[in-house]
């Protein structure tokens, strides 16, 4: 008897395009309520895999049940339970904004009474009623992604998939966004996101799965993968740039758990930063810039992987 | 409850076999086709001008050539070697050479930018939406702003004086024939196409085929071996139709040009609805 609060079981689930293997036999499960990320660089295989969900690409090996149902053999059935925000905005130039969402609304068979209510509710939640009879493209980067959650919405989903919610949206414009999707999440929405800013990851999931070159690296909660694959505190150095390759290796004889050099910075992964500043310096070394930090995400990728998140 | 309500929405999905309800519509397109119909109505408000626009080019040349050079040719040799007024004579062949452009008009080039640049067919194949629907969607449209052209340029062919027969009112589901033919092969069409480039493809077929498949002149002028090629264009079937029902020279000939229209249509409906689900349902 599968559990009622799974409502997508992946198992070595598989996708490949011709010789290339874009998602390599990932399993996960998504419970009611949660929200759930895929953090990883570029071309991890995280949107193939939100397109699997999505049921507009077939799985090429493995096992995917969304809502206890087969995505090849029930594709419509299950997309009408879905909510799919793209990574690209895929809004009807020639349409304004309310009827962007009222045919949207239509490809699910709503009648338009239905539609035209929800309507209102989520232009309201999306702070988009002002700009209701508008074209959309003059609208912002911001605006759209907004407008393209609300469609999302527009079939009260029981599921909704963001693909790179904020990507190519300014700082301010992404707290917005951040915002609307935090408050979705405590009205119980389900959500899976996939995103490459930790900082994201951080805010918006209960729990996520770091995903790289199509494989799942390490899974849970963003204090637990911390906790798990870092320390609390990073030492962050500075040198000038023609002492930075010797300064590493003098670096290297303070005491840490682990050290990073990063092409313009050095990081030095440890219970105590200050204390370790006080003995790097105890070394005659004198940074440029240091500074003091909590681990992140970031930090967990770079472990993990090897590399960091926006380097792809 | 709700959840309830949800379980008992899903059971017949269920009771019936899946490879059934996954056929039913992949194939033919459904409901979802008049979803797509509605969107295009939509945006066509905010351009009915294109709309409009669609209806004057066969006036034009109606009045031009048909008017003008009808005048200076006099009369012609018609269907079954009887004699008919020039203008009379083009007129039909003008309104399937519309039928022919305005579908492929709406299936290629509209079609192309709908795929390729708006995102549109992947916007709505997120939703219960199936790839069949999109292209019964389209090819209903192409056929539906059609319809509105022929029913006009039938309306100046009467006034005009130009339709000499009561089987003139087949006229008009004959132009859908026509619109539904050119729609679903240029929608196949379309999904091959790699570039704006390729459009020059689409032009060499439809540009050749208005001038030659006797639009304004009798078949018989031909040497016997360009008479087969011109019998085999679809445009000819077209024309061979409208011209035989609107100056009333009617036989069990032209259930040959009926049938290789519909199978023209249909063939690239299938190809069409098949070829959108592998480019986009990757």
């Amino acid at each position: 008897m599968p559990d009622a609060d799974i409502l997508i079981a992946a198992r070595g689930l598989t996708k490949r395009f011709g010789d290339f293997t874009a998602v390599d036999g990932i399993d996960f499960e998504l419970r009611r309520g949660e929200a759930f990320g895929f953090l990883g660089p570029n071309g991890a295989g995280k949107s193939s895999t939100m397109r699997m969900i999505g049921c507009v690409s077939p799985p090429s090996g493995g096992e995917l049940s969304i809502l206890g149902l087969n995505p090849v053999l029930d594709g419509p059935a299950i997309r009408a339970r879905l909510g799919v925000c793209p990574q690209d905005d895929t809004l009807d130039v020639e349409l304004t904004v309310r009827e962007n969402l009222l045919i949207y609304g239509r490809y699910f068979g709503l009648p338009r009474r239905v539609i035209a209510e929800r309507t209102a509710r989520l232009l309201d939640f999306v702070q988009l009623t002002e700009r209701a009879d508008d074209q959309v493209d003059p609208l912002s980067g911001g605006m759209k992604r907004r407008l393209t959650i609300a469609r999302s919405l527009i079939n009260e989903p029981e599921i909704l998939i963001l693909d790179e919610p904020t990507t190519g949206l300014d700082p301010q414009a992404r707290h917005v966004v951040w915002d609307r999707l935090f408050r979705l999440k405590q009205q119980g929405v389900t959500l899976i996101l996939t995103t490459h800013y930790m900082d994201e990851a951080e805010q918006l999931c209960d729990r996520l799965v770091v995903m790289d070159r199509g494989k799942i690296a390490a899974e849970g909660s963003p204090r637990q993968l911390i906790e798990a694959y870092s320390t609390p505190e990073v030492l962050e150095l500075r040198f000038h740039v023609s002492d930075h390759e010797q300064a590493a290796e003098k670096v290297a004889n303070a005491p840490s758990e682990r050290m990073e050099v990063l092409a313009d910075r050095i990081l030095l992964y440890v219970i105590d930063g200050d204390a370790a500043l006080a003995a790097v310096r105890a070394l005659g070394l004198e940074p440029l810039t240091s500074l003091v930090r909590r681990s992140t995400l970031e930090d967990v990728f770079l472990r993990l992987t090897g590399r960091r998140l926006e380097d792809g | 409850m709700s959840e309830l309500s949800e379980h008992l929405r899903a059971l017949p999905l269920r009771i019936l076999p899946p490879q059934l309800l996954a056929a039913r519509g992949r194939l033919l397109g459904g409901r979802g086709s008049g979803y797509l119909i509605e969107r295009h109505a939509r945006a066509y408000r905010h351009a009915w001008l294109i709309l409009v626009s669609g209806f004057f080019e066969p006036l034009f040349y109606l009045l031009s050539i048909g008017i003008g050079i009808g005048v200076l040719v006099g009369k012609v040799t018609g269907p079954g070697g009887h004699l008919v007024g020039f203008t009379s004579f083009v007129a039909p062949a003008l309104l399937a050479t519309s039928s022919m452009n305005g579908a492929v008009f709406d299936s290629t080039l509209n079609v192309f930018f709908r795929l390729k640049y708006a995102k549109l067919y992947d916007a709505a194949l997120a939703t219960p939406m199936r790839s069949g629907d999109v292209a019964l969607g389209e090819i209903g449209w192409a056929l539906i702003r059609g319809g509105l052209y022929a029913v006009a340029f039938m309306v100046v062919m009467l006034a005009m004086g130009l339709v000499h027969s009561a089987w003139a009112v087949f006229a008009i589901p004959t132009a859908l024939l026509i619109g539904f033919a050119f729609a679903g092969a240029g929608m196949a069409a379309t999904t091959f196409i790699r570039s704006w480039l390729d459009f020059e493809f689409v032009t060499l077929a439809t540009l050749p085929m208005f001038l030659f498949s006797t639009t304004f002149y009798p078949l018989s002028v031909y040497p016997r071996p360009i008479q087969y090629v011109v019998d085999c264009t679809p445009l000819y079937q077209g024309i061979a139709l409208l011209r035989g029902l609107t100056l009333g020279y009617v036989g069990p000939g032209l259930l040959w040009h009926v049938l290789y229209l519909a199978i023209m249509g249909m063939a690239g409906l299938a190809i069409a609805g098949r070829r959108i689900s592998r480019l986009l349902l990757r």
